[in-house]
C-alpha cells in the first residue's frame, strides 16, 4: 500500500517536471524565432510601410524577386519530379551518392555553392568555355540568379515528392498497368495526381527558398539592382544605405514566405484533387 | 482458350500448377489463404514472372520460358479485378472505366459510348460522376468490373470478387455476376477460399493446396471423387438448384429442382435458391424412413469410395433424380451390405441445410 503510494507521488512529482521541462522549451523557441520577426514588423510603420512600397528600388528588386523565383520553381518542378520518380522507384548501383549529391545544396553554405557555380559555368569554367562557345555567358545575368535558385531549391523539391511517390499504393500503378497504361502515362495520370499534396508541398517550399536565397545568388551572379538584385541582396545593400528601405522589404520577404507556408499548411485536403470535394476517409 | 503450366518460387514459398479451360468458361481456383491464389493471378496478368512454364491465351504465347517469350503486362489483354478492385481514387467512375480505352488511344467519342455501355451493362450507370469513395463496396465492384470489361479482354482475373461485400452486397451481386460471367466469351479466371462460390461460378474448379493443383475437375468430378481431405470437406457437396414454389404447413419453403421437390428453410416466397447438402446430412436406409426426414430421395447406388485420407468413410453416389453423394462410415456400410445396384433412400432434414 505505502510503497504504492509513494511511488504515484513520484509519479505525479515526475508529471510536473516533465511538464515544467516542456513549458520551459516551447517558451524559450518562441521567444528566439517569434522575437526578431516581431521586433522587425514593429519596426515598419504600416503608413511607411505602403508609402515606401511604390519606391522604384523596392519594386524592381520584388519584380526581380518573383520573376525568378517562379521561373526557378517551374525549372525545378520540371527537372525535380523525373529525378523523384527515378529515385523511388528504381535501384541501380550509385545510386547513393546520386541522392546524397541532390541533397547537399541543402547543407551546403551557399556561398561555396555559388563559388561552385562560378568555377563551373564561369567564362573560364569547365561547363563555362563550351556555352561561351555559342556565345553564351552566365555570371552576373538574371539567368544566373535563377541557375542559383534552382541548385539551391532543389533538394527542397526532390524529397519530399520522391518520399510523396514511394508512398503511392503500388495496386494503383499496377491497376494502371493491367489496364494497358505505358509508364508516361501511369506516372502522369495515376502518379502524380495521388502524389499531388507532395508535388504541391515541394513546390512552395522551393519556392519559398528560392524567394529567400542569398549566398549563391551573391557569389554567382552578383548584385546588379534591375539585373540580379533579387529582394535578399537588397536587403543586404539597404542595411547599410537606407535602412528604412531594408525593414520595408524584409518585412515583405517575411510576409510572403510566411503566407505561402500557412497557405500551404491551412489548404483543405480536398484542394489538392482536382474539382470535387472528396469526403474524408 | 486458356492453357497454362507455371513454376514460381518466391522465399520458402513455391508455387507449381497447370490448368487448361475452354474458352467462354470459369475456372475457379479455391484454396485457403496463403495457398498461392494472388500469386497465380498476378502471374498470369504479367505483374510477376514465373521461373519456367507457360501461358497460352486462344492460341497467342504470353509467356514461355522454352521459347523465351515474355509479353509485358501492359500489351496482356486482361481484365484483372483486385480483391480491393483497386479504383482510382481522384477519378470518377466514369473517368476509371475511361481509363484503359483512353490508353490505347481509342477517340473520345466511342470512348464516351463505350464507358457508359460498360457501366450500364454493370447498372451503376448512375453512378458515373461519383468518386470511388463515395460508392459503397458492391458499387465498386460493379465499377471494378465494368472497367475490366470495357477493354473486351481476352481473359478475366478476379480476385476474392465477393470477398471485400458485405453479406447483403453479395447476395446481390452472385446471382449477377453469375450470368455476366455466363455471357462472356473469355476465360474467367475466379480465385476464392469460399468452396461455396467455387461450386456456384466454376465450370471447372482446381484445388489449390500449398501451390499446388491436389485436383481440378468438373464439379461433379469434384463431387464424387474428392482426391483430397480439403476437396472432400468442402467441395464434396451436393448442390441441388430450384425455385421457390411456395410454402408448406411447417413454414418450410418448396423448391422444385429438375428431380423433385425439396423442402428447405428459407425466408423469402420466389426466386432462385441453390442448396447445399453436404453427404454427411445424408442418411441411407434400405425401407423408406419414416422418421421426421423431409427429403427422401430413392437410387440405386452407382459406386462405393473410400474418402481419402484413410477410407475409414465411404462416399456412396446413387443413381437419384438428382444424383446424390452420401458419406457413410465403413462400418454401417457393411452392416446394410451396401453394393453398387443396391435401391436404397437417401434422406436428409431441412434444418442445417445451407441455401444460398
Amino acid at each position: 500500500m505505502s510503497r504504492s503510494r509513494s511511488s504515484s507521488a513520484r509519479g505525479v512529482a515526475t508529471g510536473l517536471l516533465v511538464r515544467a521541462i516542456t513549458a520551459v522549451a516551447v517558451l524559450l523557441m518562441f521567444v528566439l524565432l517569434a522575437t526578431p520577426f516581431l521586433a522587425l514588423v514593429l519596426r515598419a510603420s504600416p503608413s511607411r510601410l505602403v508609402s515606401r512600397l511604390g519606391d522604384p528600388a523596392v519594386l524592381e528588386a520584388l519584380r526581380l524577386s518573383l520573376l525568378t523565383s517562379a521561373i526557378a520553381t517551374a525549372i525545378v518542378v520540371a527537372i525535380g519530379a523525373p529525378v523523384a520518380y527515378l529515385f523511388a522507384t528504381r535501384d541501380w548501383p550509385g545510386k547513393r551518392p546520386l541522392e546524397v549529391l541532390v541533397d547537399l545544396p541543402m547543407v551546403l553554405p551557399p556561398t561555396v555553392a555559388g563559388f561552385a557555380l562560378l568555377m563551373a559555368f564561369g567564362r573560364a569554367g569547365l561547363a563555362g568555355q563550351a556555352l561561351g562557345a555559342f556565345g553564351i555567358t552566365l555570371p552576373f545575368t538574371t539567368a544566373a540568379v535563377v541557375v542559383a535558385q534552382v541548385f539551391m531549391a532543389l533538394p527542397f523539391f526532390v524529397g519530399p515528392v520522391r518520399a510523396g511517390i514511394a508512398s503511392v499504393d503500388r495496386r494503383f500503378v499496377e491497376a494502371a498497368v493491367t489496364l494497358g497504361a505505358s509508364e508516361p502515362r501511369t506516372f502522369f495520370r495515376v502518379i502524380l495526381p495521388l502524389a499531388r499534396r507532395s508535388v504541391i508541398a515541394g513546390a512552395a517550399m522551393s519556392c519559398a527558398r528560392s524567394l529567400g536565397e542569398f549566398g549563391a545568388t551573391i557569389t554567382f551572379a552578383g548584385n546588379l539592382p534591375g539585373t540580379t538584385q533579387t529582394m535578399p541582396l537588397a536587403v543586404y545593400l539597404s542595411l547599410q544605405t537606407d535602412l528604412e528601405a531594408a525593414v520595408v522589404l524584409s518585412v515583405l520577404l517575411l510576409l510572403m514566405s510566411f503566407g505561402l507556408l500557412l497557405g500551404l499548411r491551412s489548404a483543405p485536403a480536398g484542394w489538392f484533387w482536382n474539382r470535387a470535394r472528396v469526403p474524408a476517409r | 482458350m486458356l492453357e497454362f503450366q507455371l513454376a514460381s518460387r518466391l522465399g520458402a514459398f513455391s508455387l507449381e500448377l497447370g490448368v487448361e479451360a475452354p474458352a467462354g468458361s470459369v475456372l475457379v481456383v479455391v484454396g485457403e489463404s496463403g495457398s498461392g491464389k494472388t500469386t497465380l493471378l498476378r502471374l498470369l496478368a504479367g505483374l510477376a514472372t514465373p521461373e519456367s512454364g507457360r501461358i497460352v491465351v486462344n492460341g497467342e504465347t504470353w509467356f514461355s520460358s522454352e521459347r523465351d517469350v515474355l509479353l509485358p503486362a501492359r500489351l496482356r489483354e486482361v481484365g484483372y479485378v483486385a480483391q480491393d478492385h483497386a479504383l482510382f481514387p481522384h477519378l470518377t467512375a466514369a473517368q476509371n472505366v475511361a481509363f484503359g480505352l483512353e490508353a490505347q488511344g481509342v477517340p473520345a467519342r466511342e470512348t464516351t459510348t463505350r464507358v457508359r455501355a460498360a457501366l450500364e451493362r454493370l447498372g451503376v450507370a448512375e453512378l458515373a460522376a461519383r468518386r470511388p469513395l463515395e460508392l459503397s463496396g458492391g458499387q465498386q465492384q460493379r465499377v471494378a468490373l465494368a472497367r475490366a470489361l470495357v477493354l473486351e479482354p481476352r481473359l478475366l482475373l478476379l480476385d476474392e470478387p465477393l470477398s471485400a461485400l458485405d453479406v447483403q452486397a453479395r447476395r446481390e451481386i452472385r446471382g449477377e455476376l453469375r450470368r455476366l460471367l455466363a455471357s462472356l466469351s473469355c476465360v474467367t479466371v475466379y480465385v476464392t477460399h469460399q468452396p461455396a462460390e467455387a461450386l456456384l461460378f466454376g465450370d471447372t474448379i482446381a484445388v489449390l493446396e500449398a501451390g499446388r493443383v491436389s485436383q481440378c475437375g468438373t464439379r461433379d468430378d469434384l463431387m464424387l471423387r474428392p482426391r483430397s481431405a480439403f476437396a472432400a470437406e468442402f467441395l464434396g457437396v451436393n448442390l441441388l438448384r430450384g425455385t421457390v414454389t411456395g410454402r408448406a404447413a411447417n413454414g418450410l419453403a418448396h423448391v422444385s429442382t429438375s428431380g423433385g421437390e425439396v423442402l428447405v428453410p428459407y425466408a423469402e416466397d420466389s426466386g432462385e435458391v441453390t442448396v447445399i447438402v453436404h453427404p454427411r446430412q445424408i442418411t441411407l436406409s434400405l425401407e423408406r424412413p419414416a422418421g421426421s426426414a423431409q427429403n427422401v430421395f430413392a437410387g440405386d447406388i452407382e459406386e462405393l469410395l473410400p474418402e481419402p485420407p484413410d477410407g475409414s468413410r465411404i462416399r456412396v453416389s446413387l443413381a437419384s433424380h438428382p444424383p446424390l453423394v452420401a458419406e457413410v462410415t465403413r462400418e454401417s456400410a457393411e452392416a446394410m451390405g451396401l453394393v453398387p445396384g443396391r435401391r436404397v433412400h437417401a434422406s436428409f432434414k431441412a434444418a442445417g441445410l445451407t441455401i444460398q
